[in-house]
């Protein structure tokens, strides 16, 4: 049996998302890697000292830079001829990601370090309390996008990161749902197989943020693929290479099983919304020829 | 000796400390360190990893990431590029990592201003880095091979800041004498830790701390910073044991013995009052004018200030920063050293700011303040700005 | 306890934390109905279900009760039950 490397005893909440993707990406990695933490729930419910979950050599340093340290390992290990002793991923969530880290991010794809950075997306910033981020998806409701008298939510789509990611030109490019964790382990082999920096999204639903309870992570993972609001493929150098196609659900199924939605479903003109969230799984079909 | 400019001898010192990886990013006036370096390495004259970065807070963070699995760091910044790094800075000391920087010191903005002052490093003092201040550039040049000395010393672990005047050293040309690599490869081994990160220990790094142990942590930074007084000033001996130059340990002092009237500065400033106060014991009146160089900024030499001005009638603090809406932070400091000495009167005068020049006559004007008030024995500004203009 | 420097942690040592005493529900598996596909065991957020033999059995010290694993067995092998009954 394979031993496990991200270890029990951990705080996170019962069905958390974020711990089911720490462990499935240590399964596709093995214990010869070295993972970089920015700060955000994982962080901070696998380490709090003198405790830690990691079973890997693992290093938190702050919010937005985990791709710059990362870098910093990875030139490390080249210039004291270490290279072959581990890989290096970092490991962050969607805020530290796709907003306050993108610079670092950015700078260490285009500098081409031998990297395999992994965002573990739940859509909001949680660990400081469910607030939104630009990756929180349309019509969401958060602590900072709350749906009001005015208001239903969060009003901009989720900025799509792998696509900027892959405008770098970099290797591999993939997203991922911890709904199919065969996908996601192989995803993980491979990218780290590959030279160079890679960046993987994987879909990490939050029972505690998005509001639903801790024994459908898997299922609200699964059905945000099926709508097609979170497509699933791999990209080479900027082409997609591959796309996982769905039995297209209504996006309906997806958002009403969730409290960040609810509003949705309740207030007057929600129906609107709900076409225009239609509209973007549309679009994502069209884009990435979703349908079987 | 060559003579050569300032930021060029830092980079030969850098060059013989052989640090793994370099990570930085161009701010005036520590280009040319920079500069320099990335031509060595591109020449094949240095063999280490130079991450060109998109940030100051990058560079900071790569040496942390390098550092941590082992490596020997290196960066150098100034200005708005430490206070982009201050989150990374207060980091890297409490990891316990003993990353070495250059801070090519200058003002902060607004307004901008490229020119020198020291409060760029004097807003990071409370980061847990220790912070040495160069006088001249061959100090510069050596302070950085100790500054490795110190921090990657077992009692110590602590990131070390090595200052020099931006422009005033950075960017001029002195004779300077360079180590020879093997001197440096005996004095200084390489970088050996006991913990870093690998699959072989695969430990955990940067762990939340609760309150329960959180102050037990920040103490033992504490008492790091304690040890690390003993450790520069032995670093420092050492130093002239090798080489045979020696700067003093945390602080020096210049015509102390008599003097009535101390001068108390960092950094380049230093060498213009030296030749001030030759000039007033020249003039003949007999003017009894020394000086203290702080040469350590952080850990304070607390204890070491007190014992150098302790037959001195008054002091006179040079400070090129100010904490606003109070004075200069090293008036501050030494205030509060000698306040259980009951030492002698204590004058605080903010000057240097942005790059503007600090004359002979300014310290010699400075002096006469400072024996004005001991005729009338009393201090009649705590803390003055000097060479105030027409506003 | 001696503090490490750097606040540095032993891996994998919050097993010293038994999150079991976390759980309302208990997940109970039917040795009988399971067929051994390892579903659970990949799906578990504390990855506490282990395979023994050619079946599968939970370690209750770290069991948060989320019910995950009973929600996606494809047998329905996992039944949920209030803890203490
Ligand atoms: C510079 C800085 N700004 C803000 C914070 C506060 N903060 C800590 S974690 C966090 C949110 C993390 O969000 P994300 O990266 O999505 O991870 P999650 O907690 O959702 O898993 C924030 C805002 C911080 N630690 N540092
Ligand atoms: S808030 Fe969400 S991401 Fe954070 S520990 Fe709980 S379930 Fe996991
Ligand atoms: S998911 Fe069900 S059938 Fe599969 S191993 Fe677990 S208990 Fe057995
Ligand atoms: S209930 Fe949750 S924590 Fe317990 S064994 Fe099942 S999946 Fe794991
Ligand atoms: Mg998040």
């Amino acid at each position: 049996m394979q031993e496990e490397l991200f270890a029990p005893g951990h705080r996170g909440c019962a069905g958390c998302g974020a711990a089911i993707a720490a462990r499935l990406i240590l399964k596709g990695s093995g214990k010869d890697v070295i993972i970089v933490s920015p700060t955000g729930c994982l962080e901070v419910v696998s380490s709090p000292y003198p405790e830690s979950a990691w079973k890997v050599p693992w290093i938190h340093s702050l919010f937005e830079n985990a791709a710059a340290v990362a870098s910093g390992v990875e030139v490390a290990l080249k210039s004291l001829g270490r290279k072959d002793e581990a890989k290096v991923i970092a490991i962050g969530g969607d805020g530290a990601t796709i907003d306050i880290g993108i610079g670092a991010l950015s700078g260490m794809l285009e500098r081409g370090h031998d990297v395999t950075y992994i965002c573990y997306d739940n859509e909001a910033y949680m660990n400081t309390g469910i607030q939104r981020s630009s990756s929180t998806p349309y019509g969401a409701s958060t602590t900072t996008s709350p749906a009001g008298k005015v208001s239903f939510g969060e009003n901009r789509p989720k900025k799509n990161l792998p696509a900027i990611a892959a405008a770098h030109g970099i290797p591999y490019v993939a997203t991922a749902s911890i709904a199919y964790p065969k996908d996601v382990i192989k995803k993980v082999k491979k990218a780290i197989s590959i030279e160079g920096p890679k960046y993987l999204q994987i879909h990490a639903p939050c029972c505690t943020g998005w509001g639903f309870d801790g024994s459908k992570t898997i299922e609200i993972g699964r059905l945000a693929v099926e709508t097609g609001l979170f497509p699933i493929y791999e990209s080479t150098e900027g082409k997609v290479t591959s796309v996982k196609k769905v039995k297209r659900k209504p996006v309906e199924e997806y958002l009403k099983a969730q409290r960040r939605f609810k509003h949705l479903f309740e207030s007057e003109g929600g129906e609107g919304e709900l076409k225009k969230i239609q509209d973007i799984a549309d679009a994502n079909a069209k884009q990435f020829g979703l349908d079987l | 000796m060559e003579i050569m400019e300032g930021s060029l001898a830092v980079a030969e010192a850098v060059k013989a400390c052989r640090p793994n990886v370099i990570a930085a990013y161009p701010i005036t006036p520590q280009t040319h360190i920079v500069e320099e370096i990335a031509r060595m390495v591109a020449d094949g004259e240095l063999a280490s990893e130079y991450v060109r970065v998109e940030s100051e807070h990058s560079a900071m963070s790569v040496c942390i990431g390098a550092s941590a699995t082992g490596a020997r760091t290196y960066t150098a910044t100034t200005s708005q590029g430490m206070a982009l790094m201050h989150e990374v800075l207060f980091n890297a000391a409490g990891l316990r990592l003993p990353i070495v920087m250059t801070a090519a010191n200058r003002s902060l903005s607004a307004p901008i201003n490229i020119w020198n002052d020291q409060q760029d490093a004097v807003s990071e003092r409370d980061s847990g880095w220790i912070q040495l201040y160069a006088e001249d550039t061959q100090e510069a040049s050596d302070m950085t091979i100790q500054a490795y000395k110190i921090a990657e010393d077992r009692d110590i672990l602590l990131p070390v800041m090595v200052g020099m005047d931006g422009f005033i050293l950075t960017h001029v040309h002195e004779p300077v004498e360079l180590c020879p690599q093997e001197k440096v490869d005996d004095f200084l081994p390489s970088y050996d830790p006991d913990h870093y990160l690998t699959p072989k220990n695969p430990l955990s790094f940067g762990t939340i701390v609760y309150p329960s142990t959180y102050t037990e942590f920040r103490y033992m930074i504490h008492e790091a910073m304690k040890r690390a007084e003993r450790k520069i000033i032995d670093v420092a001996s050492d130093f002239r044991d090798k080489f045979g130059r020696h700067y003093g340990g945390l602080i020096d002092t210049y015509e102390a013995e008599d003097a009535e009237v101390l001068i108390m500065a960092m950094g380049s400033v230093i060498g213009t009052a030296k030749d001030a106060i030759d000039e007033l014991r020249a003039d003949g009146k007999g003017e009894k004018v020394g000086l203290v160089k702080v040469r350590c900024y952080r850990p304070f030499p607390a204890e070491a200030i007190a014992e150098a001005v302790k037959s001195a009638k008054a002091i006179a603090v040079l400070d090129k920063n100010i904490s606003l809406g109070y004075e200069g932070a090293l008036h501050t400091d030494v205030k509060s050293a000698l306040y259980k000495e009951n030492g002698p009167l204590a004058l605080g005068f903010i000057l240097g700011l942005g790059g503007r020049d600090i004359t002979k006559n300014t310290i010699k004007n400075i002096a006469e303040k400072a024996q004005k008030a001991i005729k009338s024995g009393r201090v009649e500004k705590d803390s003055e700005f000097v060479d105030l203009g027409a506003l | 306890m001696k503090l490490s420097i750097g606040a540095m942690a032993e891996p994998g040592s919050t097993r010293t934390n038994k999150t079991g005493s976390w759980r309302t529900f208990k997940p109970i598996i039917n040795v009988e109905a399971c067929i051994g596909c390892g579903t659970c065991s990949m799906f578990c957020p504390e990855g506490t279900i282990c395979k023994v033999a050619d079946k599968y059995a939970i370690d209750y010290d770290y069991c948060k009760g989320c019910g995950i694993c009973a929600h996606e067995c494809p047998v329905k092998a996992i039944e949920m039950v209030l803890e203490g009954e």
